[in-house]
Order: C-alpha cells, then structure tokens, then sequence
C-alpha cells in the first residue's frame, strides 16, 4: 500500500520509518518475527482490496434498499420486537458521538454523562416495574430470564423453575440453554384453554419444595392479563420460591406493574423503549428486583450516585462490582461484561419525553387501536379473535379454523397484497390450530387496519 | 502539553427538572376510550420526569459533554481496542431499511439484511481460519458461553459430559474466561503462568486429565506477548481430548498475520465492537459471533444464516444444535456496521491494521518504559498490540501508585489505560494505543506520563488529589457501595431524604 489510510494516521510512510528507527527495528515485519512460519504462512487473508467510501456506501445502501421494512409495507409482527414510534429527540440523543465513542465507564471522573444517564434509567426502570432497584441492562428478555431463574436458584438452592405454557419460543429456548449448565429443570403450567389464566390445581401439583422460582407474563406472549397474578405469587411464596414477573414496559403506563403483583424479580424487553427493531438486534434487557438480598445477587452492571471525596459535588459510579467478572472471575454472578447501555440511555431518554402521561396516553392509545382491529376482525366469518376471553394488550390472537384456510396461507395470501400478517402460532401451540398472533401499536391507522380487514375477507370469497 | 478541561454542569437529576403538566410527546388524538377491569390496573403511577423536549435535549446534551470517547480523544485502555469509529458505518445504519425491519418478517423481504449477514459470516470465518459463523451472540462473554455450551455439546455427544467437567484458564485470562466457563457448568482450573508471561507448559501438562474439557486462551494474552509455543499447546490439550477456545478480545494484531484456526483454536469468538470498529456505546450494545471448525459447526445456537443460490434465509433445522442463547438472530445494526468495515479495509486495510497496532504498541512500550518509576515486565519480548507497564518502583518509592497515575493522566485530557489487570502484575498498567492514534497523540501521551512522574517524585502528595480538570473531583467510592450510603435509583433517595 503506498497511500497512507484514512484511519490509520502512522500508516503514512514518513512516519512509520520515524517510528521504526525510534524501536530500533527495520521494518515492520520483524515485530512479527515470533509468530511461527507455519502459522504466518497460512495466515493471509482471501478477502477482496480496500474500497472507496463512495463505493462502500453504494455497495451497502444497495444491498440495504432490497429489503421492504415496516415502512414500506403494513406489518402486524410483534412477539418479541415491537415496532414503536421513536421520538426524533431520541435518535438525536443516542447519537452524540460522546456517548457512542466510550467505554464502559470504569473512570467515572471522565464518565459522569453516561453514568448519570444510566442512573437516570435503573430510576425509570425501577418505576415502571414498581421494584426496588433494577441495573443498567442486559442482553434482551430472554437472557434476563435466564439469569432470573438462575439468580433465583442462587438464592434459593432449590432447582425447578415453574414457567407458563404459552411462553414465546426462543424466550423459552434460551431459558433451557441458561438453565441446563445450573442444573435447573424447567417446569411447564397449564394455562386455561378459555381465558389463559393459569389452572391453579395444576400449579398447587408442580410446586413443591423444590420450586426455585415461579415465572408468569403480564401480559402474555398472546397478549392477554393474567386475571389474578397476584393468587400465583402467594401460591409461590406459601412454598418459599420466588416469583418473577416478564413485562411489557409500555404497558406499564396504565396496568398494574410487577412490584404491586408481589413479584420479587422483574424482567422484560426494553426495545420499545425508545429503541429500533433493527431486525432484532440490538434488544434490551430490562432487570430489577427487590430488597438486599437479591440485590447482591444481581447480575450485571449497576450505578451509584455518590459524592466526591472532597464533598464538593455529586458523582455517579459503578458500585457492588465486587458481584462481577472482572473482579469475582467464576464466582460472578454472571459473566455479562458488555451490555446495551446506549439502548439504555435510549430508553431513558424516551421515558423522560413520554413521562407518566405520556406513558399512559400511548397505553391508551394502543388499547384503542388493538380493540378497533378485534372488532373489525370479529366481523369476518369463521375468524375467531382472541382465542382467549381476558383483556388484551397490543397484541392477539386470531383463530382461522372455522374458515378452512391455513394460517401461512393467509399469510402468503396477504403478503401478495403488501401486507404482512401476524405470528403463525400452531408450529408452537398446536391446541390453537391455525392461527396467528397479530400486534397492533400506536403506529397502526385505521387505514391500515380496514385495508387488513379488506385484505383478509378478499382471500376469503377467493376459497 | 495539551491543556484539558472537562464540562461540568451540576446538571440535576432528570426528575428534579420535573414540572407537574409538562410533556415531551405528541401522539394522533384518541378516538374510543377503553374500560380496563380495575383489578389489572395499577395503583401509582410511575415516578418519572414531567419535562419538555428542550429540556429532555439539553438535559442529555449536558451529560454528554461529560462524557469522554474516542472522538474526545487518546483512549489506550488495555484489552478493549478502543480504535477509531469510522462514521460512515453510523450513517449507513440510520435508514429504516435496517432500523424498521421486524427480524421474523418474510424471507422475501429480507433479502439484503441476509445476505449482508451471510457475506460477513464468510469473511469472519476466513479471517479467524475457521470453517463457520454464528452471529447470534450479543458481546464476547456471550460468545463465550456459547462456545463453552458447544463444548459440552461435543463431549456429551461423544459420552463424556460427566467425565469432562475442568474448563483450564490461564491466570492472565480475561475475568470474562472462568465466569463463562462456571456458568456453562464447567469448574476452573486455574493455571500459573511462566517467567516469560505466557503458558507454562509443565503446568498445563500436569493440569491436563480425563476430566479436561479444554482450554480458554488468548493470543496474544493479556501481556501483549504472543505464545509462540502456542502449536504444542495445542497438540497437547488436543491429545488430552480437549479443545481449544480462542478469546477474540486480542484479535486486532493478527489480522492477516496469524489466524487462530491455524494456531490449532477450535472455537473463537470476535469483539466486533473491538476489533471491526463499531461503536461501543458507553458500555455497548456490542457484538460477540463466533467461529468453530467443520467438526462442531453441527452445535452452532439456530439459525444460521445460509445461502441457496441466490436466496438468502435462516436454517432452524439443525437437530445438534445447542439451541438458543438470546432472541432473535444477533445485533444485526452492529453487524452491518461491521460489514461495511471489512468492506472498507480489505485484505490489505485489516493487514495494515495488524501492523500500525502493533508498530505502535512497541512505540510507546518503548517510550513509556523509559519514565522514571515505570517498567515493561519481560523486556526482551515483543509486544503484538498492548502491553503492561508496571508502576511498582514508583509505586514503593513515592506512595504514588498506578491508581494515582491513572487519575493524574485524566487532567492532561487522557484517558487512562486498563489498571491492576492483569493479576500478574504488580501494579499494572495495561495499555492498547490502536492503529488509529497518530505519532503525536502518543508522544503527548508520553509527555502527560512523564510530567507525572516527575511530580510524583517531586511533590507526590499534589499527585493524589488528582483528577482536578475532569468534570468531577475524585469520587468517593467507599460510600458509594456502602450498605448505608448506597444510592441505586432515585426514589430510594428521596425517601430517604
């Protein structure tokens, strides 16, 4: 390479030499003189030359364009990743090169922005799950599951971890894989078939004096409340478990939140927060819980707000590390290092725009949307919607039995007319038959849902 | 000697700007009201800001301005390859082409993501050497978990799951390391390192039995040293039927150079947010994929990306596999970050890489070591992309240690390195300048060290009340993890209040 790169400012030739002489070495290669031959020789890279800024936007905003988002054609997926409106004064935020460039703050001297700011989230989050403290975030739900049921289990020394049956398939996978390790056996309770609640006779069967921990959702991944969650976390502490409770955050604006549930731990997916879907990635996992003994055993990151030795002003640093790899090794907690935090400061900055009346109004807002769409489904022949007599939240499912058609069919056939439809549910939950989890947010007209309607009773006549 | 001096704005918390009646949003006006059964509703509201958008924007805008990135400026920190971000990668990802995709849309209309994904998993797998990619997990340690699950699912499958329960970790590891093996169920073996900083091998031998699952190492380690014995070190966990797992924290000085899957690794996770310059936002989000060979591809978390001709899509189908580690399918904004950055460098980019990290590293390796009281362990040795000073004579002579050090440099506007890690050394002070700081940028850097080692042998007393340009005085960490003083969230202050 003759030319000197544009992120490399030493790679100038002038410079390196200067460099080279200061060492004392001839060239560059001899730096490398203790790599064995064998390895070096086998070590190039078969990848194309460098290429241009100009051609690499080309390339990748090519690419990029073949994709049809959620702006491009009316989508009803949730299940997981939600699409929400995110406030301009968000992304502006989350893009403050000050934030985006650092480190994990391990010099809170220099790092009092993003260790406020994460302050400032554990407070939100700790709110809105009514818990006493929650950390500065994992991975996404699914992991903060998996180190709830092992936290638990810590705490504990017991190893069954009761979940409910309709529980969304890689949450529940990731469960298994967390758990498996810790010897933990995941234990499945029967929700009713006609409202979902879960069947207390089974529950009193599974717990026993093993029983780590009891997991329920509120709302489900189907959408709907458990009527009484706050029966099943008494059920869970008569027999000493834990009770944890997965949420959705921004139903939290209106519904009643963990904390006021009796649960001990709290967790669920902060995405909607503020946050893109980014086709998955990068989620959120929210984590909180309540009182000193979990506290201690907490996974992940947490932050303090304390003083400066000489009193001078308040400061903001990383406390209790003492629970963390880099200090505890294979006694942490958990081995979580690098975690979401710029999605954090995301979600803060969101719940900080939305504050409580905000959170409330979408609540709200979403309520009247997702009851629109039920309606106006109900109308179709042979559409049952929601398969469960409970109230719903954002999301539902819709059952295609009594029309003949197959979930995926009325997907493929909807797709042909620019809409894409909801989860197809019975790969996972056969008893439902064919149907499909629909989700409806603030960013659905009801345009968009009349041309849904529209779309669905069209592929019906084409029978 | 550059000057420096930090933003402080005593900005209060978020909540006490909070006005009763203030909003920040706007949302379409609401058309049916909805009756919710009191039952499910909540009885308090949540405590949270009643603030406008200005203040919410000035509000984060101040916190930022005391926050201290690469763009700000020198960031050695050891171990964490805090190199440049270039900004095109945060342009290209500021589309709704990325930012509004639903990860379980239609495969038709997810064709460009996919194949993003699927090329970048190619050219991973070939600059790590080995044979394919899951680009599932979200961060290193993630990784890590998952390749130690994908051990266990190869001894499991070959009836020794029981038997095979040591996970051997050198004691210069990543803390990452042994936490990740014990949470995959695996018990550490720890073991010492030799007079030169790397394996040693006697040590491994004798720690190798029936019972070893293998061997997490990274090459360079932590020392910034290579192993250059690292062909035998293979052999002979190999032999002992263990296997080998390569923490890709270190990756940065062997592109191009030295693959791991020729090192004789057989699991390998990468930093992207380290090695493929992706922001690391404070903390992250990052991005931890990993490699193994052809013989354990068959364990990889579902899906994986594939290719069939022209179609790009996902393959749940894999009966081995060790399931799920998260959900979804990986931090995809960050990937195709990382995308367009292998694009971008190229074969000779990465390799030019390889060679100004390291280049500079024994730059100012050499400087460095030259300032009264600070000292480069293990001399004689080269150093690939980081090294570890030692401010132990200093340290025993002035009281000054590198803690002190560490806070001094803060006012000079450097970030400090990596301190008291690794374990090994007294003392330490783990430094990784990247390939992208500029001559001048260390020469400063080397100035900032130097001037404060003459205080410290001057006026070492002055030294501690360091740092006094940063936004905030040294902070009282005692009282910030007391039981008494703690303060998590801001309810719990006010009502103690």
């Amino acid at each position: 390479m003759v030319e000197a790169h544009p992120f490399i400012p030493n790679s100038a030739p002038g410079t390196k030499e200067e460099m080279l002489r200061e060492i004392g070495v001839r060239e560059v290669q001899a730096l490398f003189s203790d790599i064995p031959e064998s390895i070096r020789k086998n070590s190039t890279l078969q990848l194309p030359a460098s290429k241009s800024e100009i051609e690499v936007r080309k390339q990748v905003e090519d690419l990029l364009s073949r994709n049809l988002s959620t702006k491009d054609i009316t989508s009803f997926l949730g299940g997981g990743a939600w699409p929400h409106h995110v406030p301009a004064a968000v992304d502006e935020i989350v893009s403050r090169s000050e934030f985006i460039t650092s480190y994990t703050p391990y010099q809170p001297e220099i790092s009092q922005g993003m260790l406020q700011a994460l302050f400032e989230y554990q407070s939100m989050i700790a709110e809105l799950m009514g818990m006493e403290f929650a950390n500065s975030s994992l991975y996404d739900w699914a992991t903060a599951l998996g180190e709830a049921a092992r936290m638990a289990s810590r705490v504990n020394s017991r190893d069954e971890f009761l979940i409910p049956h309709y529980i969304q398939p890689d949450r529940l996978r990731t469960l298994q894989t967390f758990c498996e390790p810790a010897g933990i056996r995941i234990v499945e309770v029967a929700q009713d078939k006609r409202t979902g609640v879960f069947v207390e006779e089974d529950l009193r069967r599974k717990i026993s004096s093993k029983t780590t921990g009891v997991y329920i959702e509120s709302p489900s991944y189907l959408g709907f409340f458990e009527n009484d969650a706050k029966r099943v976390g008494e059920i869970a502490h008569e027999k000493g478990a834990l009770f944890i409770i997965g949420a959705d955050p921004i139903s939290l604006g209106l519904f009643a939140s963990p904390g006021e549930l009796g649960a001990d731990i709290a967790v669920g997916e902060g995405q909607p927060l503020g946050n893109h879907m980014n086709y998955g990635g990068p989620m959120l996992g929210l984590f909180a819980c309540r009182g000193d003994q979990l506290l201690r055993q907490m996974p992940g990151r947490l932050i303090g707000m304390t003083l400066t030795r000489d009193g001078s002003s308040k400061a903001f640093t990383m406390v209790l590390q003492t629970r963390e790899q880099h200090i505890r090794r294979e006694k942490a907690t958990s081995n979580i290092c690098t975690n979401e935090a710029l999605c954090a400061v995301g979600a803060a900055a969101y719940l900080s725009l939305m504050g409580p009346r905000g959170l409330e109004k979408l609540c709200k807002t979403i309520l009247a949307n997702s009851a629109y769409a039920i309606r106006r489904l109900k109308e179709l022949d042979g559409v049952t919607v929601p398969l469960f007599e409970a109230q719903h939240f954002k999301e539902f499912s819709v059952g295609f039995d009594g029309t003949g058609l197959t979930a995926s069919h009325v997907n493929a056939k909807l797709l042909q007319r620019g809409i894409q439809g909801g989860i197809c549910l019975h790969d996972q939950f056969r008893e439902l038959g064919e149907s499909a989890l629909y989700s409806v947010t603030e960013l659905h007209t009801r345009e968009d849902i009349d041309r849904l309607v529209t779309a669905i009773e069209a592929i019906l006549e084409e029978r | 000697m550059m000057t420096f001096r930090q933003a402080h704005w005593d900005e209060p918390l978020i909540i006490e700007r909070s006005s009763e009646g203030r909003v920040g949003f706007s949302l379409p006006s609401l058309e049916a009201p909805v009756d919710i059964p009191r039952a499910l509703l909540r009885n308090r509201p949540p405590r949270l800001p009643e603030v406008s958008e200005t203040e919410v924007i000035r509000h984060y805008l101040r916190l930022s301005q005391e926050n201290y990135g690469v763009d700000s400026g020198i960031y050695p920190l050891g171990s964490c390859t805090m190199k440049y971000n270039p900004k095109l990668l945060d342009r290209l990802t500021a589309t709704h082409k990325i930012q509004d995709l639903h990860p379980l849309q239609d495969n038709g209309s997810v064709q460009g993501i996919l194949r993003i994904l699927y090329e970048l998993s190619e050219s991973l797998a070939e600059i790590v050497g080995l044979n394919k990619v899951s680009l599932q997990p979200a961060a290193g340690a993630h990784g890590e978990f998952a390749g130690a699950t994908i051990m266990r699912a190869y001894h499991r499958e070959n009836g020794d799951e029981e038997k095979r329960d040591e996970l051997i970790v050198p004691d210069s590891a990543h803390g990452t390391n042994p936490a990740s093996a014990a949470m995959a169920g695996f018990k550490v073996v720890e073991i010492p390192s030799n007079s030169t900083g790397c394996v040693d091998i006697g040590a491994l031998r004798s720690s190798l039995s029936p019972r070893t699952a293998g061997l997490m190492l990274t090459n360079p380690n932590t020392l910034g040293i290579f192993e250059a014995d690292i062909v035998e070190i293979a052999e002979v966990v190999h032999e002992a039927g263990g296997l080998l797992y390569y923490d890709g924290a270190n990756l940065n000085a062997m592109l191009g150079k030295a693959k791991p899957g020729r090192m004789g690794f057989d699991i390998v996770h990468i930093n992207i947010h380290k090695t493929f310059a992706t922001p690391h936002g404070g903390g992250g989000p990052g991005s931890g994929p990993i490699a193994v060979t052809k013989e354990l591809e068959r364990f990889l978390p579902v899906p994986t990306v594939e290719r069939d001709g022209d179609r790009y899509y996902l393959d749940f189908d894999r009966p081995s596999s060790i399931g799920k580690i998260r959900s979804f399918w990986g931090n995809a904004a960050i990937l195709v970050r990382a995308y367009a950055y292998i694009l971008m460098m190229g074969r000779d980019g990465l390799e030019e890489v390889a060679d100004i990290s390291v280049l500079n590293a024994n730059y100012l390796a050499k400087k460095l070591s030259q300032i009264r009281g600070l000292e480069l362990p293990f001399p004689d040795k080269l150093r690939k992309h980081e090294f570890v000073l030692s401010a132990a004579k200093m340290a025993h002579e002035t009281g000054v240690t590198a803690a002190h050090l560490s806070k001094r440099l803060l006012d000079f506007g450097i970030h400090p390195p990596t301190v008291y890690f690794p374990l090994i050394i007294k003392e330490a002070m783990m430094i990784e300048p990247t390939e992208t700081v500029s001559k001048q940028e260390m020469d400063e850097a080397v100035n900032a060290f130097s001037k404060a080692s003459d205080e410290a042998y001057s006026n070492p007393e002055r030294l501690k009340d360091a740092p006094r340009n940063a936004a905030v005085t040294r902070i009282d960490e005692a009282r910030a993890s007391h039981p008494r003083t703690m303060e998590l969230t801001w309810r719990r202050m006010t009502e103690r209040q």
